[in-house]
Order: C-alpha cells, then structure tokens, then sequence
C-alpha cells in the first residue's frame, strides 16, 4: 500500500512540494526559537501560554471528531460513511501528531521531553493527556491501516479489529475530556474553571472536525479521483450542524452564568474577551468574527437548500472551522491570563517567528494527511 | 534480495571503518591521542580514588544534584568516611579550579557536552600553564 | 489439571494484571502524591512568614529586601515586562488582594510586598507533569531546575502570579553573578525558594536579613516561635486564601 506514496502525478508532488517548503520554513522558525529561547514569541510572564496551546487544544477536537463517523458506522451500520471513514481516521492520526508537535514546540526544555515519561506524574492533568494522546495515536493508526489493509485485498476487516475499534470511540471522548481538564481544573484561572468545558470542548470538536473532513473530502473528490460514496456529505454536514449549535449554546450558558451572577473575577475575562477591559481590545474583533461566522454558519448548514449545495456548503464548513479555531484556540487561551491574577491587563500578540511555526506545525500535519490521503486512493483505485 | 553482495559489502565496510578505532587501540595498545587533563598543583586526594573519578564521575554528580536538590541532603559520605559538601563549583571546583584544562579537555576529547555549566558557575580560570601535573 | 487454551489465557492474563496492580497502587499512594491531593491539612511545624504592611510600608520607595534577593539569588534583570523574572516583587494592595479592596480602605495604596507563598496545598505541584516542583516536610515549595521541562503548567496554576520563566538565556543580564549560588538556564521556570540554600547553613532568608524595618518575620509555625508571636497579636491576610492553597506568607495589617 505504502508504494502508492512514490507515485503520483504533477498536482501531487506539487502539493508535497509546497508543504515540504512550508515545513522547512517553519523548523527554521524553530531552530531559531531553540536558539533564542522562548522570547522569540509573544508569549510573556502574564499570558504564558499562547498560540501553540490553542492549536494544540483545537487539533485535540480534530483528531477525537473522527469518533463522529466510527459512532454511526460501527455501532449502527451507516452504511453511508463506509467509503468516508478512512479519512477520518487518517484525520485523527495526522491531528494528533500536530497537537503532540504543539506542546513540543511550546516547551523551554524540548529535550527534556522524555521526562514526562521517566517520572510519571499521576497528580497531573497533562501526564494522563500524553497518555491518552499517544494511545488514540495508535489506535486509530492500526484501525487505519488494518482496515484498508483489508479494503485492498478485497477482503472483510479481521474479527479482532472491532473491539479495538470500539475502544477507540470512548478513547476519543477521553482526550479531549482529558485536554478539558488541564484547564478546568485550575482555580487560579476562573475563566476555565467550568465543568462545562469538556461538553464545550467535545461539542466544537464535533462541529470543527467533521468540518475540515468535509472540505478534505471535497478536495479529494475534485482532485484525488476519490469517491466519498453517496449521501455522505451531507450527513456529515448535519453533524457539523448540530455540533456548530451545541457549542454556541454552551458559550451562552457560560455568559449567562458568569454576566447575571456578577462574580467580577470571572467575569473580567468575558469582558476583555467580548468588549475589552481596561482599554485593550486585542481578542474582541476576534471574538465577535467567531460569533459571526457561528451563526450564518448554523443557518447555512441547517437549510437543506444550502446545506446541500456544494458550493454553499463548502464556505459554511470554512466558517465553522475559523469559528471553532478562534472560540476553543486564541479565544479560550488568551482570556484565561487576562486580565492576570492581580487584575492588570498584560495584552498578547504573537511573533512572525510565532507565526511561522505555527504554519510549519500545520504543513506538516498537511504533509502526514496527503501522503496518507495518497494511500487512501491508491488502494481505492485498485479497487 | 537485490544487489546482495553491494548491500552486504557495503555493509561490512561501514563496520570496519565505524569500529576502527577500536581496533587501533586494540593494536597499538593506547589511543593515538589521549586526553591530557592537567591536575592542578596542590589539590590532594579527591572524594574518591582518580580511577573511580574517571569512570562513573558523571553518575557520581548525578547522585549529588538528586541528593542535594530533592532530599536536602547536603553530604557527600565518601569511601574513606571523610565527608564533603556537595557543590559542583564550592567542592569539585575548588580543587580542580583549571575548568579549562581539566573538565573541558576530556569531554572535547570524548565529544560530550555536559550542561552542568549552563547554571553553575565557573571561577575565574587560572592563567594556562599552571604548572599541574598530568 | 485439564485446561483449554482459552481458561489458560485468561488465568494468565488475570495474574499478570494482578502483577501491575501493585506498582500501581505503590505509585498512587506515595507520600508527595497523597500530599498533593491535598489530603493531608497544613503541616505541624511548617516554615512560613508574616509581612508587616506597616513596618514594611514605613520608609518610601525602600527595595532593601528585593535587592537582596534578587542579588543572592542570581536574579536576572532583563528589563521587560514582557519577560522580567522575579523572586520578590512588588504590588499595589489592590494588586495583591484583588477583590477585597474595600476591605481595609486605609490599605488601598499601600505597597505589598509579593513572594512565593509556599502553599501548603500548592497547585503548581499538583500540576507539574515531572515532579520538577514540590512542596518539602518543611513546606518549602521547591524547584529542581534540572528537571524542568518548560512547559509552563505551574505558571498557568499559581493563582498569586509568583512563577517566573526564562524566555531566554539570563546569564547576561545577571549585574553580579553571585559564585556561591546557580544561574539559571532559559527555558526553564523558577521563583523563591524560601532561603533554602540559607537555612540549610543555618541563616535566614536574605529578605529578612536584610530588612531594617523589622517588617519581615520567618520561622516554624510552632509553639514559642516569633512567627507565631507575631501572629497571635494581632490580624493577616493571606491572599487567595478562598482557593484552598493554604498560603503561607501572612500579612499582618
């Protein structure tokens, strides 16, 4: 199967080209940084998490949103998604590779790494993530592979993969619970400290994913020759629908309980994040963009005029990733450290260096998800 | 298999030149450019004897820093029941003050970086030729 | 004893999991970890100490204790907000006790002086994926600056902003380096370690040392000792103390 990686024609290899270049950018960026320090980013003794933590948050809810196909088609025989699921699995492996990338490229002592593994630490939260994260990693690598294994030999998967796959479906609600509790078990910071964050977390994660799945999907379909089987996106795209609703329900809930309870810590938070605090405004066009983007996104997606029409479609499903990406990202990140815990505003705003990694952390994922993808349809084309 | 004998040639070549140093030792008897670390003059017997020191100093310091740093424990009981004070600049340093000379000459030889000098500190270095014996 | 395959492998693999029961129970009921859940109350004789906001407060723009600080400690000035690194520092009372401005209005403008508080129930500990940082039988909250791995969870957790981190390499922006005491590297997290390196020789931290005013106060919270005198006369604050951390700097107002 790997060999269908080494042949491909012009609009492949350009692809790969270009990631390869987008790649090698952003590792400059980073040996840069390794050289620096820290202090080539934006990040600073008061928001000392930034930009890398939120994508590693949003790409958490990528790879656990592959759970919204495995649900329908393992458990109750869609028949739909039969020809989708790969990719969503492949999604997962390329996403989950992306978030360990980001807390590596966020921590000060990189090479020290593998002390999170030669002095486990049971007391904390970011321990059990490594380990969760590292097992879905697997899990959804060997469901992957075995699976289409199986397809191009044009045989029925092995018995013993269905009890695997259906590990991998409360293993996927667990990391992005787990990556909730990182942040909502902190009574230093009010505005994560909510036990709805993992139902908001899991709820954009089922909007975000399937999202970008569709678009992959749509690409592949134009591009890769690839044939998403009939009905599929549009069952997907109703998904997205009701997981875009979910997670602005959940923010309101939490407006609601932090603006009528007038609790002022937790509430200076919402204020910068929706209207600024103090005189800085950094997050509000953001967060009012996201909020923007939710809602014509719910409309579009929940109309079947719209929601069924590809070239509406397509856009929606942008919208609803920009949407998610700024809520449980920037959004969610930010705000926790501002104002800090003596009330002072200390703003963020991240580095071209910053930046730059950022876009090679993404290339690469792109970079794992086409040679994968390339798998995908070599074996298909077999067919 | 193809090209087997290219593979396996190739092979057997990367493992004459990769262990070749061992073999010159083994032939020669001593390496062909031993480090030459300078004892400064006037500094005793170490915490323990100069050939334990050469072989497991580093395990030796890693001890120290668990010991010092996580149980508070800031002696160092040696083989001959002296104690020490664990400190890599107030005790190792004191003695063997020639970083330069000392420390530096083997790992440049053995191509190794140890970080302990990104944190603690070096004293002023002693002017070279400090006379030490080899 | 006539055993198919099937009763073979199960009878091994529930002696097996029986086998990894026991490092696993052994892991979770190890001292620091049953301390960090905060199961135990504050400790019997603990290292703690109490400011004096009016002593403290008494001679204007006074840094005695700061500088003393910061220069045994090998504290870099980097001369940022964005990245200063701070052992001690210094706040405005609404700073430090934010959202109970109006309880001493008297207060409202006077100068507090910040520091590691040395929690009995620290979060930071509890967070800290490598145990790079815990909390002594002392109650000293300490660092093990080899083990730290950068990743900034224990600054995310400290409610009291008392951590800082080495966005760079702060060896050149040390003025004096002080031979008898580490530098630190970039990359990793540090903040007060209570005079650790002193006590151990069997002096007080430098702060109270250094400190004209007698504001500062440092000892066992136990029977007969100054700290406890100290408390016992009169009423402190400790910040935050709603959180549960236990903190165990007390300002005595």
């Amino acid at each position: 199967m790997i060999e269908a990686v080494f042949k491909g024609g012009k609009k492949y290899w350009t692809l790969v080209g270009v990631l390869l270049a987008v790649v090698t950018v952003g590792f400059l960026a980073y040996l840069r940084q390794i050289d620096l320090g820290l202090s080539v980013t934006g990040l600073s003794r008061d928001v000392s998490w930034g930009l890398y933590i939120a994508n590693f948050t949003f790409f958490v809810g990528v790879a656990a949103s592959a759970v919204m196909l495995v649900i329908p088609y393992y458990l109750h025989n869609e028949k739909a998604f039969r020809k989708i699921i790969i990719l969503g699995e492949f999604l997962a492996v390329a996403a989950v590779v992306v978030c360990i990338t980001f807390v590596v490229v966020d921590l000060g002592q990189p090479s020290r790494v593998f002390n999170l593994f030669l002095f486990p630490s049971p007391t904390s939260i970011l321990f059990w993530d490594t380990v969760v994260l590292s097992v879905y990693l697997l899990l959804n690598i060997i469901i992957g592979w075995v699976t289409l294994d199986a397809d191009s030999k044009e045989l029925p998967p092995p018995a013993w993969i269905r009890p695997v796959i259906i590990l991998s479906i409360p293993w996927a609600i667990s990391i992005h619970t787990v990556t909730a509790f990182i942040y909502a078990g902190l009574a230093a910071r009010p505005f994560w400290m909510t036990a709805l964050l993992a139902p908001r977390f899991l709820a954009s994660a089922f909007a975000s994913g399937p999202a970008l799945l569709i678009l992959l999907a749509l690409l592949m379909k134009k591009w890769g020759g690839f044939d998403p089987g009939s009905g599929s996106i549009d069952k997907v795209a109703k998904i997205v629908a009701y997981g875009i609703i979910a997670t602005v329900f959940f923010l309101l809930l939490e407006i609601f309980t932090v603006f009528y309870s007038q609790e002022p810590e937790a509430m200076a938070h919402f204020q910068y994040l929706f209207f600024g605090l103090d005189g800085h405004y950094g997050l509000v066009p953001w967060m009012w963009t996201a909020i923007t983007l939710a809602t014509a996104a719910i409309v579009l997606l929940l109309l079947p005029s719209t929601r069924k029409n590809t070239a509406i479609l397509a856009p929606a499903c942008a919208a609803v990733i920009v949407s998610v990406w700024i809520d449980k990202g920037l959004g969610l990140i930010v705000p926790g450290f501002i104002p800090n815990p003596s009330g002072e505003v200390f703003e963020y705003v991240p580095t071209i260096n910053e930046a730059l990694i950022v876009l090679g952390v993404w290339a690469m994922g792109g970079l794992i998800l086409t040679l994968l993808y390339k798998v995908v349809v070599g074996v298909r084309q077999e067919w | 298999m193809f090209d087997k004998g290219k593979v396996l040639g190739g092979i057997a070549v990367f493992i004459c030149l990769g262990t070749f140093p061992l073999w010159y030792i083994a032939y020669q008897g001593k390496a062909a450019y031993p480090p030459d670390p300078v004892i400064y003059p006037g500094s005793g017997q170490c915490v323990e004897s100069a050939e334990y020191m050469r072989k497991y100093h580093m395990q030796m310091l890693e001890k120290w820093r668990d010991q010092a740093v996580r149980q508070d424990d800031r002696f160092y009981t040696a083989t001959d029941n002296k104690t020490y004070d664990i400190s890599l600049t107030g005790t190792c340093l004191k003695c063997h003050p020639n970083k330069a000379e000392f420390c530096d000459r083997c790992h440049n030889y053995n191509a190794v970086a140890p970080n302990c000098y990104s944190c603690h500190n070096i004293p002023p270095q002693p002017t070279e030729a400090s006379g030490g014996t080899k | 004893m006539n055993l198919d395959r099937r009763t073979f492998l199960k009878l091994a693999s529930l002696g097996l999991l029986a086998i990894a029961a026991k490092p696993a129970i052994d892991l979770l009921t190890r001292p620091e970890i049953v301390r960090a859940l905060g199961i135990e109350s504050t400790l019997p004789g603990r290292l703690a100490m109490a400011v004096d906001l009016k002593a403290c407060t008494a001679e204007a723009g006074c840094h005695d204790c700061i500088l003393a600080c910061h220069s045994v400690h090998n504290v870099p000035d980097i001369g940022t907000a964005k990245e200063e690194v701070k052992w001690i520092r210094e706040a405005t009372y609404g700073q430090a006790f934010s959202g109970q401005e109006t309880q001493y209005a008297a207060l409202k403008d006077a100068r507090v002086l910040l520091l590691c508080n040395h929690c009995d129930n620290p979060p930071c500990v509890r967070v800290c994926p490598t145990q790079a940082t815990w909390r002594r039988v002392d109650g000293i909250v300490m660092m093990d600056y080899h083990r730290c791995i950068g990743c900034r969870y224990c600054m995310a957790a400290c409610p009291y902003g008392s951590r800082s981190f080495n966005w760079r390499d702060p060896v050149p922006y040390i003025n004096d380096i002080n031979l008898n005491y580490p530098t630190r590297t970039k990359g990793v997290v540090e903040k007060c370690n209570f005079c650790e390196e002193r006590l151990a020789l069997g002096q007080p931290p430098a702060c109270v040392e250094a400190c004209k005013k007698g504001a500062l106060t440092f000892g066992e919270l136990k029977p007969g000792t100054d700290i406890q005198r100290v408390l016992s006369k009169g009423y402190s604050l400790t910040r935050k103390s709603q959180l549960g951390t236990r903190p165990q700097v007390y300002y005595i107002v």
